[in-house]
């Protein structure tokens, strides 16, 4: 089969599976599992064979059309370059990891069938997002994997957090998403196609009209799915999902198709100083904010999700300046340490019946119970705080390097202030990332108090894919030197310069949260608190389910705890307050939106009920009265209607006679 | 005369209109004006009754005197034929019919104070608003036309029976058939069935005739009381 | 003679059996005011015959067919009066309402919530019940 046909496989199959899976769920309950895994799993061997294939070379280009559709066509297209190809593997083998963990972490869910499936189409349309070398095929990819993320946020349903998560994620993605198709019709308008290929072509011709108009508006869409602020934040609250889904979301799919979409397109955005500017900007406050934030959060999957939005920050900021080898090498290597992160906060989470970090800190033996995930963790929090010779290091090296090449001058892709704002923005970050990673780990494993209730072994469905998972969040660092041709071309390897300042801030940020932690953990066993869900014997869902439901109940609100212990509290001084509720952006946007909406909506419903239902009413009342009074003649007496007849005959006869006679007059 | 009448009825009323100049007018009337004024005023009087009168048997009989009265008309204007067929027909049998309807249906004898419905005065305002409207219209149209009843009379059994089986015969054979299917349809309908044959009593009309006191007027009210009897 | 006089005779004529028709409770009063009023038509009918002087003498033969149409409807009209009397023991006309609206009637198609169990139609409620007997009882008057 050629490169083309197995590339177009990739996305089919999963797609195929999750409509197999939907069919067959409730009928044959026995074939949702093989569904779910082997179509994902086929497609993830097949992007690996077209990776190879491509082998990062020229670009493959493949288009058909289906159907004329007016002045601008839609293709089905095909682009593969090493951009292309590669995040297909991630995705593919993130997708096939999550299943598998799936299998086991959901065994007993009644909705699990349909569950595979959304993960299965969410996945395809990841896929297409990916290969597709049409925007308007894109778009499509794009918002089914809205939909899906909407479905999969509010699994657990029955509870309220995830009914309200589940519509924040998609009301906020889509607030992102109204501006970005503008953006695309714009884009397309000014090129006349929406084939990439052309698309690019006409802008290295100078052919964009408006370019930072167009990015601006495009830049909005990957805001909002790529979780940058201010559209951050629907992604710490969609933690409110299972965390398989977390995975699937934060590591390889629909947080990582705005960083790739602005990575297909840069040359759009590159043409454009301002919109690089912006996104760099945006990438600043998006890595500092969320790294204060993570670092006062309680619950251990916010935790990660800040540190997803600060990642995805670096990698914006990767594009800010013109670099999207470094962005998408940072995709790739935080998308297989991210998902080895939230795979095995599943498995800490089943093991320690609690979802919070200061009910773990009072927990003795987490780490000797659950060892797979605490070594697997403990690499994956190593590459995330970008500690040599970790995959997170390299990658955040070749941002790191990138920007400090533009804020020297020696790259002119983007201005020089956006360089020197990510340069420091991303040493910042760096510093903090490395305080809340250690905090993360501390509190998690190095808890003291009662010894954790052995649950049993963790299924090795569970275990085996983290291990999976952190082959390449060790190794992938080592692949620098030559993966940089499969990108633009250039060199992604770390400088001397940024190495040592970047490592040296981070040991900083770690050290002194250890100091700190050291400081505050005799604290810990003065204030007991926590609670926690013994389920023995149930499968994880259901007890992360119950520890997210009971965190509000516990600790008051859904996010911080109000744990002396915590070393983020003593670090973060004052700020603690404001970063545990995401620096007030939410309440925020409940001024902003939230109550004029509402305050609209019941204007349209007073309109509706006392105006327009007044005229409603009113028609039905005058029908009526008039009906009485007709009703009123009916007196069934018919000399009364010979009567009523004859009279008006009469009066017809004499008008006659007088036109006639008007008329005759005249 | 009548071979002479051959015009269409426009040319007919030009001429008629044009001849007005050598009739007399209103103020100098003719012997047969006079008479048909003062049977017309006899007649409207005699209607006037029958529909106002609280004797419902009275009623029936000074229908009788509007309808000679008509008869006489009919006679003024040289329809003879028509005139002895209205009172053989209206006056011979119609009322009589009518007289059995009112006996039939058990009608008091004697003043009635319900005979006139609560319609009155609307039927009172429509009838004169018509009369007006129609006495104005007819008044307006033939103020200055006049009827020429010399020469044959044009009503004469000879002249009626000649129109009539002349030139009319097929109508008139078509109307016997209708006469047959009303004779056939009064019957079916006048007829008691055999499953409905106790009368229902009435609400109150029926139980009047029993308070009535003896009419005035002895022979209308006879068959009233035969049938009370 | 002057053509006034005939006509106008006639108009009034036909006036005072409208006012009779219009006005009478008695039917068989009113079938008396209706014979006025179809003879305000004959009068009318060979007065104008007279003056045209046509030789088909229209107005004379319609005459006579409106006698004999006159003759047959006093039959069938006092036969169908003495076939309601019969039946209701009245020959008044305006006690004969049957096709009065009642205030059942407005309970029917009406749906303000609360009547739904009585529009269902599977509980017969008093007022249709009436209704039904009237039905029948107009059908014995008919036939």
């Amino acid at each position: 089969m050629t490169t083309t046909t197995l590339a177009a496989l990739v996305p089919l199959l999963p797609f195929l599976g999750a409509l197999a899976g939907l069919a067959v769920g409730r009928t044959a309950p026995g074939f949702v599992r093989p569904l779910a895994i082997l179509p994902t799993l086929t497609a993830a061997v097949l992007a690996v064979v077209v990776a190879v294939r491509q082998g990062g070379g020229r670009a493959i280009d493949a288009a058909t059309q289906l159907t004329p559709t007016g002045s601008v066509p839609i293709d089905l297209a095909l682009h593969l370059d090493g951009f292309a190809v590669l995040v297909a593997v991630l995705v593919t083998v993130v997708a096939t990891c999550v299943q598998l963990y799936s299998t086991a972490y959901l065994r007993d869910d009644a909705r699990y069938p349909s569950y595979a499936a959304l993960v299965s189409l969410f996945t395809s349309a990841m896929l297409l997002v990916v290969y597709s070398g049409d925007l308007m095929v894109l778009l499509v990819g794009w918002e089914i994997m809205g939909i899906c993320s909407y479905f999969l946020v509010g699994h657990y349903w029955e509870t309220p957090e995830a009914r309200a998560a589940s519509l924040k994620a998609f009301l906020v993605t889509k607030l992102g998403d109204v501006p970005f198709l503008i953006g695309l019709f714009a884009l397309a308008a000014d090129t006349g196609s929406f084939r990439i290929t052309k698309i690019l072509a006409a802008v290295g011709n100078g052919g964009l009209d408006h370019p930072t108009v167009i990015a601006l508006l495009l830049l909005a869409g990957v805001a909002g799915k790529s979780a940058q602020f201010p559209l951050h934040t629907w992604l710490p609250d969609a933690m409110a999902g299972p965390t398989p889904v977390s995975a699937l979301i934060h590591a390889a799919t629909m947080v990582a198709a705005g960083i790739y979409f602005v990575a297909r397109l840069l040359p759009v955005f590159a043409a454009s100083g301002a919109a690089l500017v912006v996104l760099a900007v945006m990438a600043a406050v998006t890595m500092i904010g969320s790294g204060l934030a993570a670092l006062a959060q309680d619950d251990i999957k916010r935790v990660l999700a800040y540190s997803t939005i600060g990642q995805l920050g670096y990698m914006s900021g990767a594009l800010a300046v013109g670099d999207r080898g470094a962005a998408v090498f940072h995709l790739i290597s935080h998308g297989a340490f991210k998902a080895v992160l939230f795979l095995a906060t599943g498995v800490v989470i089943h093991a320690a019946g609690t979802n919070s970090l200061a009910a773990m800190s009072r927990m003795g033996g987490l780490a000797r119970r659950i060892p797979d995930a605490f070594w697997t963790m403990t690499v994956a929090l190593l590459a995330l705080a970008a500690i040599p010779p970790f995959a997170g290091f390299f990658s955040k090296e070749a941002v790191l390097v990138a920007a400090e090449h533009t804020a020297l001058g020696d790259r002119s892709v983007a201005p020089a202030a956006a360089g020197w704002t990510i340069l420091v923005a991303g040493l910042l970050a760096a510093v903090l990332t490395a305080a809340y990673a250690v905090r993360l780990w501390l509190l998690a494993f190095r808890g003291r108090g009662a010894e954790v209730p052995d649950h049993g072994k963790q299924p090795a469905a569970m275990t085996s894919v983290l291990w999976i998972l952190a082959v390449p969040t060790i190794g992938f660092g080592v692949t620098v030197g030559m993966i940089g041709d499969w990108f633009d071309g250039h060199g992604l390897t770390p400088s001397l310069t940024t190495a040592v300042l970047s490592t040296g801030v981070t040991l900083v940020g770690g050290l002194v949260t250890y100091g700190a932690w050291r400081h505050t953990t005799a604290l810990a066993a003065r204030t007991p608190i926590g609670a926690v869900v013994a389920h023995p014997g149930v499968e994880p869902a259901l007890v992360e389910a119950e520890a997210m439901t009971s965190h509000t109940a516990v600790y008051g609100t859904i996010a911080g705890a109000a744990d002396p212990a915590d070393p983020g509290r003593l670090l973060l001084g004052p700020l603690h307050r404001h970063a545990a509720t995401g620096f007030h952006l939410d309440a925020l946007y409940t001024v902003l939106f939230v109550r004029p909406v509402q305050g609209a909506a019941r204007l349209v419903r007073f309109l509706d009920r006392e105006v327009v239902d007044t005229y409603v009413n009113g028609t039905g009342a005058v029908t009526r009265l008039l009906g009485t009074a007709v009703r009123r003649a009916q007196t069934g007496n018919v000399q009364t209607y010979v009567s009523a007849l004859l009279a008006g005959s009469l009066v017809l006869v004499i008008a006659a006679v007088v036109f006639a006679n008007v008329n005759a007059g005249s | 005369m009548l071979l002479n009448v051959t015009a269409t009825v426009g040319t007919t009323t030009a001429a008629a209109t044009t001849a007005a100049g050598d009739h007399p007018g209103f103020l100098s009337p003719s012997g047969v004006e006079i008479a048909f004024l003062l049977v017309g005023l006899a007649t409207l009087g005699a209607a006037v009754i029958t529909v106002t009168t609280k004797q419902l048997v009275h009623a029936a009989l000074w229908l009788v005197v509007a309808l000679g009265g008509l008869a006489v008309e009919y006679l003024l204007l040289t329809a003879e034929f028509i005139a002895w067929v209205q009172v053989l027909i209206y006056v011979g049998s119609v009322v009589v019919l009518l007289l059995f309807g009112l006996m039939l249906t058990r009608a008091p004898i004697g003043r009635s104070p319900d005979a006139d419905s609560g319609n009155r005065w609307v039927a009172l305002g429509v009838a004169a608003a018509a009369a007006a409207a129609l006495v104005w219209v007819v008044v307006d149209a033939f103020r200055t036309t006049w009827i020429d009843l010399d020469g044959p009379a044009q009503g004469s059994t000879e002249v009626t029976g000649s129109f009539l089986f002349r030139n009319w015969v097929l109508p008139f054979e078509a109307l016997s058939v209708l006469l047959l299917a009303a004779l056939v349809g009064a019957i079916v309908l006048s007829r008691k069935r055999d499953t409905d044959t106790t009368v229902r009593p009435g609400t109150n009309r029926t139980a009047k005739p029993g308070t009535v006191k003896p009419g005035p007027p002895a022979s209308p009210g006879t068959p009233g009381q035969e049938e009370q009897s | 003679m002057h053509l006034a006089y005939p006509a106008v005779l006639a108009a009034l004529l036909f006036c005072i059996g409208l006012y009779g028709v219009l006005a009478r409770r008695n039917a068989i009063l009113v079938l008396m005011s209706v014979e006025l009023m179809l003879n305000a038509v004959n009068l009318n009918l060979v007065a104008f015959d007279v003056w045209l002087r046509d030789t088909l003498h229209s107005g004379q033969a319609l005459t006579l067919f409106t006698i004999a149409i006159a003759a047959a409807e006093i039959g069938i009209g006092l036969a169908i009066v003495l076939a309601v009397y019969r039946n209701r023991g009245t020959s008044d006309i305006d006690r004969l309402r049957d096709t009065a609206e009642t205030d059942d009637a407005e309970k029917l198609p009406d749906s303000a919530g609360t009547d739904d169990a009585d529009t269902d139609g599977t509980v017969p409620t008093p007022g249709r019940a009436d209704e039904k007997t009237g039905k029948t009882k107009k059908a014995e008057a008919t036939t």
